[in-house]
């Protein structure tokens, strides 16, 4: 087995067991769905929109914390557990590690966020009208989002709590300039100006035009933007997590 | 303590132990093996100004089992996180199976299993989900990793527990675990961090048993860091002991003890003892003397001399002696010397 395969196989595996410790939890849905869904809610109190122009926002919402909800914490659990050890001394490589970690919080967010998208679609007027550039949204937007959380996870902390605060201090900014609440063309250019630093932005921009709605980019330059997200932040959670690693007593 | 039990020079070590030659050791399996499966070269390891291992050199051999001692701090952990790429070395290299962990970690991790000082289970997985994480990290094909998987919780006596979580586990039982987990891949390498610390004798016993087991069937290398001075000399080839950093000695635990013989003592017990040692036998004015309840305990080069004038001594005295034992020296003994570290020891008596 070449190494690429052996390593894809472990990443894989990591990801399994994610899935089977630390994304079956009633935590992980509050942040998931709960959370996004009336943090939406309560803005959109206060704006007469109607609900199917709502629905590309909670997706895109739900996505955003779903896929990156649990990534934050995996490895924090994992070193206070004490588990991380036996894991960085298996044959499966840092970066197979991490790769598993995003893969278990990509298909976590990706599933989630059919939850939205079945009820938007069967209890609103809104509708899919463009399938590619809503997957592409749904699966690049989830892989840019868990490499997110697991970047997050990579300082050294006394624990998932501390990892929690930092996470939220950095997740929540990305969404009130990401066009979430309000469509980019209508944000004051300060905030059209911050938009393209949030790959929410993209995200939330692809499923928009998935839903039949203005784009403020186009579907390519949101997918490869997206993709730049995603290398970039592995290639940092990366480098930061073997520093931390390699730091410890 | 003799001065050349320090800083043994690398020219010093001895060639490839066999473990054949061990009493109960491998045989054959191990005869096949000649390279070394554990090569530490000049490791160092500096966290900030802190120097915890400084340039530690030894080679461990294929089918051997190697007892790695120290005190709290001395850099056994850091030592062991090299030799197993969870840290990098500040300079110096860690080989295993020859694969350099700097260039081809992951290659060099198959070759090993690692069962860390802290029980390190997943709490919310089956202890056969546990078992079997392992194996699928180690790509183990699904009947092979069924085949042992069952072999090992059965031996382990962990059978009846496949279903229980990691969390429902005494400290025992998880010990037990992560040994399953570590063997289940079938590593030509163990790595044990005090594997039968804080554990009940039965757990430790079953532990022990096993280790030499599969070091014997399958000549498998184990590199052991453990305080258990009695553990390391019953199941170690050689012992290395490790102190501020620095390897202060490294060779079979027999010869190591032939090093210290000064530190073979007689212990004697008295109905009552009032007196000072040294009006028992003028070689004790001059002699290393502990004191116990009732007697006391004096160390020597010739402790059956020693004995035989003391007791003449006692007889004309009219003391009563209840019990008189030579001590040979232990591996406590040797380690104690070369950490220099002065607490109460014990001995393996016979009686004279």
């Amino acid at each position: 087995m070449s190494e690429f395969l052996w390593q894809a196989r472990a990443a894989l595996v990591v990801a399994k067991k994610n899935a089977m410790v630390y994304y079956l939890k009633p935590p992980v849905f509050t942040f998931g769905i709960i959370f996004p869904l009336f943090f939406y809610l309560a803005f959109a109190a206060g704006h007469a929109a109607p609900p199917e122009t709502m629905a590309p926002g909670i997706v895109a919402m739900a996505l955003f914390f779903t896929a990156s909800a649990v990534g934050p914490l995996v490895t924090p659990w994992e070193r206070q557990a004490k588990t991380y050890e036996r894991l960085i001394t298996s044959p499966a490589s840092l970066i197979a590690i991490l790769s598993g970690d995003v893969l278990a919080g990509t298909v976590f967010g990706a599933i989630l966020a059919l939850l939205p998208l079945a009820i938007a679609t069967l209890a609103t007027s809104a509708s899919v009208v463009a399938l590619l550039p809503l997957a592409l949204g749904i699966v690049l937007g989830s892989l840019s989002f868990a490499a997110l959380g697991v970047l997050l996870a990579a300082p050294a902390t006394q624990g998932p709590s501390q990892v929690m605060m930092l996470s939220n201090l950095v997740r929540l900014p990305l969404i009130f300039v990401s066009g979430v609440f309000i469509p980019l063309s209508q944000m004051p250019p300060w905030g059209r100006w911050l938009a393209p630093f949030s790959p929410l932005s993209y995200c939330a921009d692809l499923v928009r035009a998935g839903f039949g709605e203005t784009q403020y980019w186009s579907v390519p330059a949101d997918a490869l933007a997206l993709c730049a997200f995603i290398t970039g932040f592995m290639l940092l959670a990366a480098r930061w997590h073997r520093r931390t690693r390699n730091r410890a007593v | 303590m003799s001065d050349d039990l320090i800083d043994i020079a690398p020219s010093r070590l001895p060639t490839v132990t066999s473990p054949a030659t061990r009493p109960g050791g491998q045989g054959e399996s191990a005869s096949r093996l000649p390279r070394w499966a554990i090569v530490a070269e000049t490791l160092s390891r500096a966290f900030g100004e802190r120097v915890a291992v400084d340039a530690v050199s030894f080679e461990v051999a294929a089918g051997e089992i190697f007892g790695f001692l120290g005190p709290n701090g001395a850099g056994k952990s850091t030592t062991a996180r090299m030799l197993t790429g969870f840290i990098t070395p500040t300079s110096g290299r860690a080989l295993i199976s020859d694969i350099d962990m700097a260039v081809r970690p992951s290659a060099a991790r198959r070759d090993i299993g690692v069962v860390p000082e802290e029980a390190n289970v997943y709490a919310d997985l089956s202890v056969w989900a546990n078992v079997m994480l392992m194996a699928e990290l180690h790509a183990v094909p699904k009947p092979a990793r069924i085949e042992r998987a069952t072999r090992l919780l059965e031996r382990f006596d962990l059978a009846g527990r496949a279903a229980q979580k990691g969390a429902e586990l005494s400290k025992g039982l998880r010990q037990r675990l992560m040994l399953c987990m570590a063997l289940v891949s079938d590593p030509q390498i163990l790595f044990l961090d005090e594997p039968t610390s804080g554990l009940d004798v039965a757990s430790a016993h079953l532990i022990r048993d096993i280790v030499g087991e599969q070091n014997r069937a399958r000549g498998m290398t184990v590199f052991l860091t453990t305080h258990n001075m009695d553990e390391a000399d019953q199941l170690c080839d050689r012992v290395a002991i490790i102190d501020k950093g620095r390897l202060a000695a490294i060779d079979t635990p027999a010869a190591l003890r032939r090093r210290v013989d000064a530190r073979r003592s007689v212990e004697v017990r008295f109905a009552q003892f009032a007196s000072r040692p040294a009006e028992l036998a003028p070689e004790l004015a001059h002699a290393e003397v502990t004191l116990l309840p009732n007697g006391f305990r004096a160390y020597t080069v010739q402790p059956g001399a020693l004995a035989q004038a003391i007791a003449v001594r006692a007889g004309a005295l009219g003391l009563r002696i209840e019990s008189i034992s030579t001590l040979a020296p232990t591996l406590e003994d040797v380690f104690l010397s070369v950490t220099s570290h002065a607490v109460a020891k014990n001995g393996e008596g016979s009686a004279v």
